[in-house]
């Protein structure tokens, strides 16, 4: 595994080293996500393409490591920061370990903000988060909850048991769960985003809980392993998979009903959100501090709060209404 | 006096597992209904096939690190060709399966035949390629549930008498392992070449070929179990698997293959799978911290190994069935 780790990460240095030369007035906002090749980061890509061309004279690097580890991001940053990029926008695999790499960047004159997943606030201006924690927590029980008026046992199958983003989000979702009365959360499980072991998970959920109504998976693998657990064990309709997913993904659980609904914050808006923040503060249009408001072209403002943290919208439900439109988006 | 079948590694593993199986039926009675055990062996199959390949690979001095690649890199092909070509019937899928997976197993294996170098380090390498050209032919895009053709996803599901065909396949893949390694040449030089590969230079057998016949068959059965994989999950991108291979290789182990060479069988590869998938589809419904999960399998592992290293620890070879009857 070790060999195969660096030996990926240098040809992801090889592949910046070798990214086009821009032309000098071109401001160079750099795209770092946590791993190549995952459909999210792709749409995010997209997101900043759109953002690039609506304010021009803007090159995007999109760029990251083969896989999700800080130590092939810090290799990423080390290499842009050779390359003498504009600004940095981040999606880091750890929130402490990127901390001197990207200071060393601002050091530089670099501008690095973190979107999706953050780093602290040492490294970084700002932060964007795709939604707010609690919008997530109460958005992914809200989803269960709308299918189920007369209420039913619901358990939730998570990523890893010390995955940050999902363990908040669960968190936040226990808070608020009282607000749906009926609905009981019987069981948290973890399938490690792997899909055989989350479909296992989600095997033995059923088994487990015999009158379960609903399965809460807040991880885009988890939710398609026990979409296809569910329809395996012809159980589709009688229990509803709901969560967070990309619509490609989801697409044919949709159709088999296996899940009624699922939500996500659109990466496409999110990735052209954080090229536009990226741009104003590299551009000296906006400073990033306490209260700042900066603008985000087509999404609005952003408001910084005292952590230098924004939230940029609600998260966005996807059904068979509306699947068909995004499945190929991504 | 126990009768020396009993005293087998088999017999100590079935008991293991039996003692295993009871345990868990007794926090969780359902474990033990007859479809839940339908399931637990399907889900094991994939490990099951995989184990038998390796097992061969290890009989001959040499260990196959690239399997899950294998079969992920196949999954992906198969799952692209499909979403180009949706009307490929099963069998063409399947025969492009074997013939791709063996196609890498004798990559491997002519590397370690012909250029010599040590297996680990040729698999290693060929591991971080396949899942390398999974990224590069992908584009690290997933394959989905809804761009697989239905014939596709169904094959491995489909019931006949009361087995899904996936449980079917290990089925075979077992019966097809127990002729090749019981009745043919074949079979006996994996043993010949593991145990003294000096002895068996002078006994005419080619120690390099019968490796990279391992390998072969070994790669074979990987990119079979490819196919199955994807259609199973109804998903394919380039982490499936991720990790696999020491699954694989820790079955094998527990089934009493020696990693020396030489010594092992179809019913301990088997066994040890079985013992693996048991553990993995029984934490799930006991309610055990998932934090405690790793470690119990872990911990299951090494008592199964030690187990094993004791059990056959021998005194000596007897080399005259005579004497020993004698004494």
């Amino acid at each position: 595994m070790k060999l195969w780790k660096s030996l990926l990460a240098a040809t992801a240095m090889a592949a910046v080293a070798m990214a086009s030369p821009a032309q000098a007035e071109d401001k160079r906002i750099a795209l770092v996500v946590k791993a190549l090749g995952i459909g999210f980061f792709e749409a995010a890509a997209k997101g900043a393409e759109e953002a690039a061309k609506e304010l021009g004279g803007v090159e995007i690097i999109y760029t990251g490591p083969t896989d999700t580890t800080a130590e092939g991001q810090i290799e990423v940053i080390n290499a842009l920061i050779a390359q003498k990029v504009d600004a940095i926008a981040i999606s880091a695999n750890d929130q402490d370990a990127l901390v001197p790499a990207l200071k060393k960047a601002m050091d530089r004159g670099i501008t690095v903000i973190s979107w999706d997943s953050g780093v602290a606030p040492e490294g970084r201006q700002l932060h964007l988060n795709p939604s707010s924690n609690p919008l997530i927590g109460n958005m992914i029980i809200k989803l269960a909850a709308d299918h189920l008026p007369d209420g039913g046992d619901v358990a939730v199958l998570s990523a890893s048991a010390t995955a940050t983003n999902q363990n908040t989000w669960i968190e936040e979702m226990n808070k608020v769960k009282d607000n749906y009365p009926g609905i009981n959360v019987v069981a948290t499980v973890y399938g490690d985003d792997l899909a055989d072991k989350s479909y296992r998970e989600a095997q033995g959920l059923m088994q487990t809980y015999p009158d379960l109504k609903a399965i809460i998976a807040p991880t885009s693998v988890g939710i398609v392993a026990a979409a296809q657990a569910v329809s395996d064990a012809e159980k589709a309709g009688q229990i509803n998979v709901t969560g967070l997913g990309l619509p490609s993904e989801m697409a044919g659980h949709i159709e088999s009903g296996a899940s009624k609904s699922f939500a996500i914050w659109n990466p496409i808006d999110l990735g052209y959100s954080a090229t536009m923040l990226a741009y104003n503060l590299a551009a000296g249009n906006a400073e990033a501090g306490p209260g700042a408001e900066i603008p985000m072209g087509r999404m609005g403002t952003l408001t910084l709060d005292d952590k230098n943290e924004g939230a940029m919208a609600d998260p966005f439900v996807y059904d068979s209404s509306n699947i068909d439109d995004f499945k190929d988006i991504f | 006096m126990i009768p020396p079948i009993l005293k087998s590694r088999e017999a100590i593993l079935a008991g293991a597992i039996l003692v295993l199986v009871v345990a868990i039926a007794s926090r969780f009675p359902a474990f033990v209904a007859p479809a839940n055990l339908v399931n637990v062996f399907n889900d094991t199959a994939p490990l099951i096939i995989l184990a038998l390949g390796q097992m061969v690979v290890i009989l001959t001095r040499c260990i196959d690190l690239s399997v899950a690649a294998n079969l992920a890199l196949t999954g992906m092909v198969v799952a692209m060709l499909n979403t180009v070509v949706p009307g490929l019937p099963v069998p063409a899928i399947l025969a492009i399966a074997i013939c791709l997976g063996a196609l890498m197993g004798l990559f491997n294996g002519l590397l370690v035949w012909r250029l010599d170098i040590p297996p680990i380090v040729v698999t290693l390498g060929t591991m971080t390629i396949y899942r390398g050209i999974i990224f590069v032919i992908s584009g690290g895009e997933w394959i989905n549930a809804h761009e697989m053709s239905d014939a596709f996803k169904a094959f491995p599901r489909e019931v006949v008498l009361g087995l899904p065909v996936l449980s079917w396949i290990a089925l075979l893949v077992v019966l097809g392992f127990v002729v090749l390694i019981g009745r043919t040449p074949l079979g006996r030089a994996f043993f010949a070449v593991g145990g003294n590969p000096h002895a068996a230079v002078y006994t005419g057998i080619n120690v390099g070929q019968t490796q990279c016949a391992a390998y072969v068959i070994s790669g074979a059965l990987a990119g079979l179990t490819g196919y199955l994989w994807v259609a199973r999950y109804a998903v394919a991108y380039v982490d499936i698997a991720g990790g696999f291979e020491l699954e694989v290789v820790a079955a094998c182990v527990i089934g009493g293959i020696s990693i020396a060479g030489g010594i092992g069988s179809v019913g301990g590869a088997l066994l040890g799978a079985l013992f693996l998938g048991i553990v993995k589809n029984a934490l799930p419904v006991i309610n055990i911290s998932p934090f405690w999960q790793l470690a119990i399998s872990g911990t299951a592992i090494i008592i199964a190994v030690a187990f094993n290293a004791t059990s056959s620890r021998t005194k000596g070879r007897v080399i005259l069935k005579k004497a020993e009857h004698a004494a």
